[in-house]
């Protein structure tokens, strides 16, 4: 199980620092696959990297994270070596970089494999039977990279990246970049590891909100570096209470609607900047319900059972 | 207006070209005065081929292309110009389309200079406020750099760049596909109101929802052979081909959660591509293709 307490992390640049990430806290349980959606810029993929490796910009300014009740080492990078892959993988937004176009992608795994300290040819028949459950035969360990499509590819890479059994996976946009069809299959092999336990916790981080609906057991919904809204599946789909998630639902097109019909709103303007976030509620400045009240920052409350919003009109919504 | 009259595509491959691959066949259809058509299809459907062998960015091999009943494979010099000042094309990644030194500005100085210099200083700023005017953008968003701007507003820079040249049809690649869900609904949005004015779109992509809030017509491509044609509501409505139909079961809803067997389902669409057949009318304005 994972636990994130307060968790704050910043970008360095000319500027000044970019508060990407400004207190953060937030539970996964064993078994659980967590969606985590936002628009662009709202912190949701620096926090699946923090939780690995933060990259030479990002700056670690405060807060804890707890993985099966150890505390992760995120800010001393070779302290973290030991946990990444074993108890912390990741599977990349684009699988076709994660792999070496020079190398046959077996080979490649076992050089890989190796480099941990580990024998590639006794996870061999691991690897196998892992590649056949997502539908791959054996015969892809022999190819290069390039004779994949990118979902082949994308499910080499997981199944590479759960190898170790971790007790936590962060999928990083991983359907993004694909067709449906694809999309359709890796959502898939995300469930099917869950259940056969290769993986305990999971966090999936993606803009969209319709493949969260099928796959995850509960979404985060971030927004400008802070939470806005957490809670069971179906409660964000059907009732969700911040304005913001419902606004983010809205403006899905789904199949049926369209727009002679029916022209969805979007949402107006752009999130703020996170050198200098607004003081208050930061989605104050597109929120159709602001009050006089939100130019105080409101709580990341509790308002039922697993579902917490911040929104100082939370309850008066959570019905409807 | 447009009409793509039986057009195939072989690509040359293998050492001194000698392989011949074959990636559209036959594909044939037509897009009308005001009119959005969605090509859609997984990668490797030649859909892309389709848009850019529209906007002669690759030749076809056989069969033709025609605007305005004048083939565009002859085009050339002046009459060539001419057609891009009708037809232009929106790419799929809006920070690739600009050069990142340049204010974003200089695409559109770009455009003066080689389709319109003989318009005067007054009539061409007229001109540029009133395409900017109608993707939603400030003439003031012309003096900043790509990176100072999201992608939702740099794809419709580039789609308010090819509104100055009054064109006629715009060549849309995936446009939205890079961008999130909320500015995805404004260009959208923007090319419904785009559609309204006139303009015909040809909406390349691979998301069938996407596809269906904005499009009259839906071509859906397998392998470059179109298995399904016709009006939005039918060929989506109510899908005949296998292939449209195991698409549409694999675009996942909001409120409707699939079966544990149907999302553990591992069997590959791509796989199911039959050869030959031909398009037969199932209905008024849909078009099947059938194996005998």
């Amino acid at each position: 199980m994972l636990a994130v307490s307060d968790l704050k992390i910043h970008y360095r640049t000319l500027a000044g620092s970019v508060k990407a990430l400004d207190g953060v806290s937030f539970s996964v349980a064993d078994g659980e696959i967590m969606g985590l959606a936002g628009e662009s810029g709202c912190g949701k993929s620096t926090l699946g990297k923090a939780l690995i490796r933060l990259e030479e910009r990002m700056q670690y300014v405060g807060g804890e994270v707890r993985l099966d009740d150890k505390v992760l080492p995120i800010a001393d990078d070779k302290a973290m070596n030991p946990y990444r892959f074993r108890e912390v993988s990741i599977v990349p937004q684009y699988a076709m970089s994660a792999l070496n176009p020079t190398r046959r992608i077996g080979r490649m795994i076992d050089e890989l494999l190796d480099a941990r300290g580990l024998k590639g040819a006794t996870l061999r028949p691991e690897l196998e039977r892992r590649l056949a459950i997502l539908g791959l035969a054996p015969d892809v360990l022999g190819m290069y990279p390039i004779e994949l499509s990118g979902g082949m590819k994308q499910r080499v890479v997981m199944v590479l990246s759960t190898l170790l059994d971790p007790s936590l996976l962060i999928a990083d946009e991983v359907t993004s970049a694909l067709d449906v069809a694809s999309q359709k299959k890796v959502a898939g092999a995300l469930v099917e590891f869950r259940d056969r336990g290769y993986v305990k916790s999971m966090i999936v981080v993606t803009h969209d909100l319709a493949i969260l609906a099928q796959v995850a057991d509960s979404i985060m919904i971030m927004y400008a570096g802070k939470l806005a809204e957490k809670a069971p599946t179906r409660t964000i789909v059907e009732a969700p209470a911040h304005p913001y998630t419902r606004l983010l639902l809205g403006s899905l097109p789904e199949v049926g609607i369209r727009f002679e019909e029916k022209r969805l709103p979007g949402i107006k303007g752009r999130p703020p900047s996170l050198l200098s976030p607004p003081v208050g509620c930061r989605f104050r400045d597109r929120c159709p319900l602001a009050f006089g009240k939100c130019v105080e920052e409101p709580p990341f409350i509790e308002i039922a059972p697993g579902h917490q919003v911040a929104c100082w009109k939370a309850d008066a919504h959570a019905q409807g | 207006m447009l009409k793509v009259e039986n057009v195939s595509k072989v690509f040359r491959s293998g050492a001194f070209g000698g392989k011949k691959k074959r990636v559209i066949q036959d594909v044939d259809f037509e897009v009308k005065p005001g009119e959005v058509v969605s090509l859609i299809g997984e990668s490797g459907s030649g859909k892309t081929t389709v848009g850019r062998m529209i906007l002669r960015l690759t030749s076809v091999s056989e069969g033709r292309i025609t605007f305005d009943g004048e083939d565009i494979s002859a085009l050339k010099g002046a009459s060539l110009k001419a057609y891009y000042r009708r037809v232009q094309g929106v790419f799929q990644d809006p920070f690739s389309s600009f050069n990142p030194i340049f204010k974003v500005g200089r695409v559109f100085r770009t455009i003066r200079r080689e389709f319109l210099g003989d318009l005067d200083k007054a009539a061409w700023e007229e001109r540029l406020s009133g395409a900017l005017n109608a993707v939603g953008l400030e003439v003031a968003a012309l003096d900043k750099f790509p990176h100072q701007m999201s992608g939702g507003q740099l794809q419709r820079l580039l789609i308010a760049r090819a509104l100055v040249l009054d064109i006629r049809l715009l060549v849309a690649d995936e446009i939205i596909s890079m961008l999130d869900a909320s500015t995805r609904i404004d260009v959208l949005n923007l090319l419904g109101d785009l559609k309204r004015q006139g303009l015909s779109i040809i909406f390349v992509t691979h998301d069938l929802a996407l596809g269906n809030y904005i499009s009259d017509r839906i071509i859906i491509l397998q392998k470059g052979v179109i298995v399904e044609m016709g009006a939005t509501d039918k060929v989506f409505g109510d899908p005949q081909h296998p292939y449209t139909r195991s698409l549409l079961d694999a675009v996942p809803h909001l409120h409707e959660l699939w079966s544990e067997e149907e999302l553990k389902d591992l069997g590959l669409v791509a796989d199911t591509a039959r050869f030959g057949g031909h398009l037969i009318e199932h209905r008024e304005n849909h078009l099947v293709r059938v194996y005998s």
